[in-house]
């Protein structure tokens, strides 16, 4: 970057968009890329079509949601259970744009521009929505950043799940495994960097936790009882801090 | 059409499906979450909290990737997965500020250890 995004404040809509965009370049992006390569293989085994895995990766814009899919398809699951399982599978989306959506806020942002640019909301580009947005002191600024960020990763990804349906790879396993872990331990170093609040870091470590114990109760519902049960827990623990000393 | 609920994808045109029972019950979750977030504030208790759950929420799938891995990082054994994960986050909390030396980090250690233990 030639100039510093922080603090040039006039720069227009259309140059903090391509801001954004520039970001495909970046250590997150990059991790996201590997994984819709394995996406694209698995779409591969499961018979779809090169253009249907396409436009599930991009309608769905949500990896776990889109394996959910393919895994339903394998497994030949009912139309109903499949929406069932999707809905157990994306809800966490909801939380996450809830947070999201007051740090997009501007002077200039209406509702219907927080919808389209919901769309890209996936824990790629929210984990790094939430650890740069705040940054950009210009809140008008943040909208565009976080569209050309969000449509350039939708975009070049799609297009990633249709080259590695059409010329699956076969890794070298050590290879393919050092792949799959970088996807955790990218979002938890980057997580714990977004954190500012006692409520976060308390609720990074009860989601640690609890995500594995209820996941083995129950893999369906555990995830979204780890947020509720966890974040809960968090934003009381973290509450308490605030009153003891006196920030409440 | 109750009937065509429940048939699988291979009775259904591929693109409704895709659409139906995969884009919608994804999509729905973030434009609802636009419409609840509209009238709350940044600093709001309940956005606190919201945010506290998304945390949690995202931070268990991160353990749930490692614990309950797919593909080939669940033929490594798990104290690799943690031991790696653990000592990348060690080396993350020292150097804070760099998320790369964490990565890095956590690599090498399962990558050594997968090389050691083929």
């Amino acid at each position: 970057m030639s100039d510093n995004p922080k603090t040039s404040r006039s720069r227009s809509a259309l140059s903090w968009y391509r801001e954004g965009a520039k970001q495909i370049v970046s250590v997150p992006a990059f991790i996201l890329m590997i994984s819709f390569i394995g996406f694209g293989a698995l779409t591969r085994e499961a018979g779809l079509t090169v253009f249907d895995a396409m436009v599930l990766g991009l309608a769905t814009w949500a990896l776990p949601s889109a394996v959910v899919v393919v895994g339903a398809i394998l497994a030949e699951l009912p139309f109903y259970t499949t929406v069932f399982a999707v809905c157990l599978a994306s809800i966490r989306l909801m939380p996450m744009t809830m947070a999201l959506a007051p740090i997009l806020k501007g002077s200039k942002v209406k509702t219907w521009h927080l919808l389209v640019a919901s769309n890209f909301v996936a824990v790629t580009a929210w984990v790094y929505a939430m650890n740069r947005l705040p940054e950009l002191e210009d809140r008008n600024a943040r909208l565009p950043f976080f569209l050309g960020f969000g449509l350039t990763l939708a975009i070049v990804n799609t297009v990633i799940i249709g080259l590695s349906h059409t010329l699956v790879t076969t890794l070298p396993e050590i290879m393919a495994a050092g792949l799959l872990f970088l996807m955790p331990i990218y979002f938890l170093v980057s997580m714990t960097q977004a954190a500012k609040v006692p409520a976060e870091y308390l609720a990074i470590g009860l989601g640690l936790i609890l995500g594995p114990t209820f996941h083995y109760l129950n893999p369906q519902t555990g995830l979204l009882l780890c947020g509720l049960i966890g974040g809960t827990l968090a934003y009381l623990i973290a509450r308490v801090i605030r009153v003891a000393r006196g920030e409440v | 059409m109750t009937e065509l609920l429940a048939k699988p994808f291979a009775d259904w045109h591929p693109l409704l499906f895709i659409l139906f029972a995969g884009a919608i019950p994804t999509q729905m979750w973030r434009w609802l979450g636009v419409f609840l977030s509209v009238s709350l504030d940044e600093d709001s208790e309940i956005l606190r909290w919201v945010k506290a759950v998304a945390t949690a929420l995202v931070a268990g799938l991160i353990a749930n990737l490692v614990i309950y891995p797919s593909g080939v990082l669940a033929d490594l054994p798990l104290w690799l997965r943690l031991g790696a994960l653990a000592f990348g986050y060690g080396v993350y909390l020292v150097h804070r500020g760099h998320i790369i030396w964490g990565i890095l980090a956590g690599e090498s250690v399962l990558l050594l250890g997968a090389l050691l233990l083929s």
